[in-house]
């Protein structure tokens, strides 16, 4: 291999005021470091993270009866909704995306995006998007036509609640389509020299993958979304039935992005997981080309299978054929990755420390989930089983099973490059546990209530489904307690946590060959590339004692 | 190897990377602005094939396109409308072609064409509006119709403003020359692409 490691001391900025301390206030303003940017995303969304999870409790609340007996069934549809609508929008989306700004200028040895002022812009469309969208609880008339929004019923709902809705959408679709041109401008032009595309960690071969579907898929949405605000302010009927309209052609433009949209948060976090598992397993990454390409081959698969979340809604047998089956393929670029990160595990030296125990849990839950979409594809279990908590139970193991995991696993990696401090790894573990037992007590006996036939997005059930019910709403609880460790030792870590090296995982890629925090500029002279970003253990050939065998280049 | 420093300079692979390693201090940023618009144009194309698939699809739930009784289309201002924007693609180019040859006043000059014929095309656009026998609400033909020359229009009204602004810049003695005229290029690449959007939206609407 030709390259990563640089001299790690002609790093260490020279200048004193550019230690890459950063004053709070800076956190607060429109400021255009990357790194700061990253870090704004990621406290942003993880507020969100915790606003759409006090939801979820309360809907769990909610459905621990049969009766409706905590919320009016109304509120219980705008919570719903609002708590999907912030998990996807607010949370897991912008988190990949805060990965990426703070890390792909540094993993490229950039010093900055490739359009700072943007980056900053895209960021900033955020927290009012999502101020507007919990504002309208307080408006009193919050969406609550579920996260899909499917017209005729969102045309009926409550006219402000559902425009509130829109524009927040919009908003954040414009800051993730901008944030994209950002990635992939950075990604295929601001590489040092010497980096070519096979020398690329794969979180960015990730970040390429998802910022490519952003661009294609997130326009799309805005499209269906505008027309769908005309037919509520403006009279037209192009989703109204009554009019002449087809509501199945905005479930074509919705699930057009909102298919892709899955992949936007999942594949950053399966870039993450393929930074992490090499590090702390001490091995070369095991099939990184196949790794590299399995994510633009999901991206591009991504594109061509939206209409699978349709096969109720009255499209032709031969369309669905079709979904059927590039459903069904897009698990063979995702089994590759796994098999490849169970290869990367398999006799390394592997560190259970909390990054670990979360990429592992990543793994282990994500295959749940990934096995039970390879069933939801198939046309006639999904017929079986749509609008269940089947449904309910397979979105959640990827999404909560593998992004939130994956988000996790990416904190406890690179808080020490962040922040400068280490987290305690005690609380760590204990915030693993927690999860995992409270996320595999919530979603797991979903799938038998959607295989009985309990219905989705509804307040009230039959008294049959009672004591599962009780479990997923107990599990619940247990994961709202899980992120109290984490919160803790975040903000504790963060104000007193003992200081990091530069490179306290003796990782190879460029993030850590500069100081923790990074510098201003991240680099004071561009890094050289020596090694590959993943050649763990292959150090030692150079430091064999024949002479003949240190020539060897790497 | 990650713990222990290695001097470049020492490495049999150094003098591989030293002749590469560009620019160790701040400012040499090249500009890829221009790469970032293209970027950028392909997610707005994208708006406009959603809702160009859209209209394909609402054209093919119903078995008589435009919806009966929906008044025929006038062609002959369209028409004119058309011919003059692809024109103005044209005259945009010669203003690209002069500043690269560093006559900042024909560059001036193709620009304030091409800005007029521009707003010639939007007052065009206004005129048939106010003469259609039919409204936004009319029928779904009638709704697409409105949004999409609608939603093209504001594209070609910010085309017209960045057309503009250039000008205005100009003005300004050294702010544009051979060989820097972002500002130019960006607002040409985008005048093209409102074309292309605008000759693909006219044969939908009006010819298919």
């Amino acid at each position: 291999m030709t390259q990563a490691t640089l001299q790690e001391t002609d790093n260490i900025p020279v200048h004193p005021q550019e230690s890459g301390e950063r004053k709070w206030q800076d956190f607060f303003s429109f400021n255009t470091d990357h790194k700061v940017i990253g870090i704004q995303y990621l406290v942003t969304s993880f507020i969100f993270y915790c606003i759409g999870g006090v939801m979820a409790d309360l809907v769990r609340t909610e459905l621990r009866t049969p009766d409706v007996d905590f919320v009016t069934p109304e509120v219980y549809n705008s919570l719903f909704t609002l708590h999907a609508t912030i998990m996807i929008f607010l949370w897991i989306v912008p988190a990949g995306a805060g990965f990426a700004n703070y890390l792909i200028p540094l993993m490229i040895g950039a010093r900055d995006m490739a359009f700072p002022r943007l980056n900053a812009v895209a960021f900033w469309m955020i927290p009012p998007a999502g101020v507007l969208l919990i504002a309208s609880l307080v408006v009193g008339d919050a969406p609550d036509a579920g996260w899909t929004s499917y017209p005729p019923l969102s045309l009926v709902t409550g006219e402000v609640g559902e425009a509130i809705w829109i524009m927040s959408i919009l908003l954040l679709g414009t800051s993730s389509i901008l944030g994209a041109i950002n990635f992939i401008v950075t990604l295929l032009k601001m590489r040092i020299p010497g980096m070519g595309i096979h020398q690329l960690p794969l979180f960015c071969w990730a970040m390429f993958a998802t910022s490519a579907l952003v661009l294609l898929s997130t326009p799309v949405l805005a499209a269906g979304l505008i027309l769908l605000s005309f037919d509520l302010l403006a009279g037209t009927t192009f989703f109204n039935p009554t009019g002449g309209g087809d509501p199945v052609v905005y479930q074509h433009m919705f699930w057009f992005y909102s298919h892709p949209a899955v992949y936007i948060m999942i594949l950053p976090f399966f870039g993450a997981i393929s930074e992490v598992i090499p590090v702390h397993s001490r091995k070369p990454i095991f099939g990184y080309k196949a790794i590299a390409y399995s994510s633009l081959a999901i991206s591009f698969l991504g594109l061509i299978v939206w209409a699978h979340h349709m096969f109720t809604s009255g499209i032709p047998g031969w369309l669905r054929m079709f979904f059927m089956i590039t459903t069904m393929i897009i698990a063979v670029p995702t089994g590759i990755k796994i098999f490849s990160w169970l290869a990367t595990m398999w006799g390394g030296k592997i560190r259970l420390n909390s990054t670990m125990l979360f990429a592992i849990g990543f793994v282990g839950t994500f295959v749940i989930g990934g096995i039970s979409g390879v069933m939801l594809a198939a046309v006639p279990f999904d017929i079986h089983v749509h609008d269940t908590y089947f449904v309910v139970a397979h979105l959640h193991y990827v999404l909560f099973g593998g992004s939130v995991l994956g988000i996790f696993a990416a904190i406890y990696h690179w808080f020490p490059k962040m922040t400068g401090r280490m987290m305690n790894e005690f609380w760590g573990r204990v915030h693993f546990a927690l999860t995992i037992v409270g996320l595999n007590m919530t979603f797991l006996p979903m799938h038998k209530l959607g295989m009985m036939g309990m219905n989705r997005r509804i307040a009230q059930y039959d008294p049959q489904f009672t004591s599962l019910n009780e479990i997923c709403t107990y599990g619940s609880y247990i994961l709202a307690v899980s992120t109290l460790p984490f919160i803790i030792n975040a903000i504790w870590s963060w104000l007193y946590g003992p200081k990091a090296a530069n490179n306290p995982w003796n990782a190879l890629t460029l993030e850590w060959m500069t100081t923790s925090p990074p510098a201003i500029e991240n680099f004071d002279q561009l890094p050289v590339l020596v090694t590959g970003p993943y050649d763990y253990g292959i150090e030692h050939r150079k430091q064999d004692a024949n002479p003949e065998l240190r020539e060897v280049p790497l | 190897m990650q713990s222990q420093i290695i001097d470049p300079a020492k490495t049999e692979l150094n003098h591989h990377h030293t002749a590469t390693v560009v620019d160790p201090h701040h400012g040499g940023h090249p500009d890829h602005r221009l790469f970032g618009l293209v970027v950028f144009l392909i997610a707005e194309g994208m708006i406009f094939m959603g809702l160009f698939g859209a209209y394909l699809a609402f054209r093919s739930t119903l078995p008589v396109w435009p919806p009966e009784g929906t008044p025929e289309l006038e062609l002959l201002l369209p028409g004119v409308n058309t011919v003059n924007l692809i024109a103005s693609s044209f005259v945009m180019h010669n203003a690209d072609t002069a500043i690269k040859k560093n006559n900042l006043g024909g560059m001036r000059t193709w620009l304030a064409i091409t800005a007029t014929m521009g707003a010639i095309f939007l007052v065009g656009q206004v005129y048939e509006y106010t003469h259609l026998e039919f409204g936004l609400t009319t029928n779904l033909f009638a709704s697409a119709f409105y949004v999409l020359t609608g939603f093209h229009g504001l594209h070609v009204t910010i085309g017209v403003l960045a057309i503009l602004m250039v000008l205005w810049r100009s003005r300004l003695p050294g702010h544009y020359s051979s060989e820097k005229h972002f500002g130019i290029e960006a607002a040409e690449l985008y005048w093209h692409f409102v074309d292309v959007i605008w000759i693909i939206l006219f044969g939908l609407l009006y010819l298919l």
